[in-house]
């Protein structure tokens, strides 16, 4: 269990009173959240909680019907579409797919982003920076390969190279480990723990893992019925005698074992 | 929880006549927006030069072989049809300006538009259909990238282009095709060939299918990346946004043919 970032530090992403509706569906309603400089926070939630929801509201993706949310100082509905643009490249965003883009090879989904953001790299400087994200994620020697031909788990991992690569201060993990195997699994949380220290990031990472939830996070909360119920580190948060928390505890052992 | 299940399937069961026509009203409504989105980026710097480009190409190289044989049968096979019709009256030497007229006027922009949306439309609503599903375009948003100037406008300016280089190329193929045809029969020559097929083609002939190509190409395009752009429900979405941009522009491009030769027949 990793321990908790004291709290006088400056918030990176603020969220007050956060509600959002599809239609009838009321997925999140009035979620407060707050992620610190530096801060690993894992949000726990069943399948369908609104956890992607709750990130693509963060980025932009998704808008809210109501509350604030302010990522790194700004309220995100004062930007304008060139601000907002310009907030996200301080923001990674691993999908929960992966979402490489499938017609290009990795080397060509790395260059992407920095392409189409740092108009006058040289090729030269194009090179070593996808080479040392590679590096950095275990995977150089797939530089030439299509996605198609990577396995779910290096998919992951590319995926969070094409963000690291533009060197943000914020990470958005959308399940890391999902439907993939314990000992990738091992991996990929440990690759979350280097990039926190390596990158500086402050992230947030969604998941149903408990594993996950105990290796990466600072802090766990747990998003249920659209409300943040319980926050803490992983013992003060399953301590908890709410019976939608303890049974998300005891299914978690169960499939494992 | 199942309860709340049957009774949602139920009101899915229950969607009215009234409904359906609300439903309709609001894709136009959608369709509308999505075009108006597409005027106002096409037009408004930063522009995807390159991305633009590269569509065009992508465009021209995967429809240039079946053009290219479709366009040559059909000049050999029209050529072949009318014959018989014309030496009744002795007027075989009408062919070439028979046929140049009908495959300028209206074959070569058909047959053009026709197999560029098989070829090209499907492949618009397949490929923006899956990146759609698999989250490849919210990624690029979040990654500082337009992902509707880089992704639609390329492509729709790339189809709106090409198919009148397309439509001009398979009439000059088609023509090569009667061209044969007629010289193996009728001994024509090239030069009287090339002569007699042209003396009867306007510069409004030519205006007007060239205008005809552009507003193809334009429905192939925004038909594709409008339904691409909106699949949803993972594979299913896809196949069916591929399908029916094929089915749609189909019917549209048809739809454009009737209004466009109404209006030029009212300006000859
Ligand atoms: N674009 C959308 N339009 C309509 N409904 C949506 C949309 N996105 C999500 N939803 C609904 O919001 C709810 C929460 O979805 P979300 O994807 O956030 O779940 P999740 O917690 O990420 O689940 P999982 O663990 O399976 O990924 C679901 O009921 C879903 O149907
Ligand atoms: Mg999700």
């Amino acid at each position: 269990m990793k321990e908790t970032i004291s709290h006088n530090k400056e918030k990176v992403i603020s969220i007050e009173n956060l509600s959002k509706s599809f239609g009838k569906i009321n997925v999140l309603n009035e979620v407060n959240l707050e992620v610190y400089k530096g801060e690993n926070v894992v949000v726990l939630g069943r399948s369908g909680s609104g956890k992607s929801v709750l990130i693509k509201i963060i980025s932009g993706l998704i808008k809210k019907d109501s509350g604030h949310v302010a990522v790194l100082g700004k309220e995100m509905e004062s930007l304008d579409s060139k601000q907002l643009q310009e907030l996200r490249l301080h923001i990674g965003f691993s999908f929960q797919g992966s979402a490489l883009y499938d017609g290009m090879s990795v080397r060509e989904n790395l260059e992407f982003p920095l392409i189409r953001n740092k108009r006058n790299l040289s090729k030269k400087e194009l090179t070593e920076s996808v080479e040392q994200v590679l590096h950095d994620v275990g995977l150089l020697q797939t530089i030439d390969q299509m996605p198609s031909e990577l396995s779910g788990g290096q998919k992951k991992r590319i995926g969070i190279a094409r963000t690291l690569i533009l060197k943000p201060e914020i990470m958005l993990y959308d399940e890391p480990t999902g439907g993939i195997d314990p000992i990738t699994c091992v991996e990929l949380n440990n690759l979350i723990n280097k990039v926190q220290e390596q990158y500086n990031t402050s992230s947030i990472i969604i998941t149903h893992d408990l594993t996950c939830a105990k290796t990466t996070g600072n802090r766990i909360a747990m998003l249920i019925d659209g409300k943040i119920e319980r926050q803490g580190n992983f013992d003060e948060v399953f301590a908890s005698e709410d019976p939608r928390i303890r049974a998300f505890y005891n299914y978690n052992f169960i499939t494992r074992s | 929880m199942a309860k709340d299940i049957r009774m949602d399937q139920q009101d899915g069961q229950a969607k009215t006549f009234g409904d359906r026509i609300m439903d309709f009203f609001a894709s136009l409504f959608d369709i509308y927006k999505f075009i108006a989105r597409f005027c106002k980026e096409a037009f408004t710097a930063p522009f995807e030069f390159r991305e633009t480009i590269r569509q065009c190409f992508n465009v021209g190289y995967k429809s240039l072989a079946i053009i290219t044989l479709t366009g040559f049968i059909t000049g050999i096979v029209f050529t072949k049809q009318s014959r018989p019709s014309l030496s009744e009256f002795g007027a075989t030497s009408w062919l070439p300006s028979l046929i140049s007229i009908a495959l300028i006027r209206a074959l070569a922009p058909l047959i053009t538009a026709l197999i560029a949306a098989g070829k090209i439309g499907s492949n618009i609503g397949a490929e923006l259909g899956s990146m759609n599903v698999t989250e490849q375009i919210d990624a690029m948003e979040v990654s500082g990238t337009n992902p509707f100037r880089f992704l639609v406008v390329s492509r729709v300016l790339a189809t709106t282009f090409m198919l009148p280089v397309l439509m001009v190329y398979a009439g000059f193929i088609g023509l090569m095709g009667a061209f044969l045809n007629v010289h193996q029969n009728e001994l024509t020559s090239f030069t009287t060939f090339i002569h007699d097929a042209f003396t009867r083609i306007s510069f409004l002939d030519i205006f007007a299918s060239v205008f005809k190509s552009l507003a193809y190409g334009f429905t192939i395009g925004i038909t594709g990346c409008f339904l691409g752009y909106k699949a949803s429900q993972g594979t299913v979405g896809v196949g069916r946004a591929a399908n029916s941009t094929v089915v749609a522009s189909m019917f549209l491009i048809f739809i454009e043919e009737m209004v466009i030769v109404q209006i030029v027949n009212y300006m000859r």
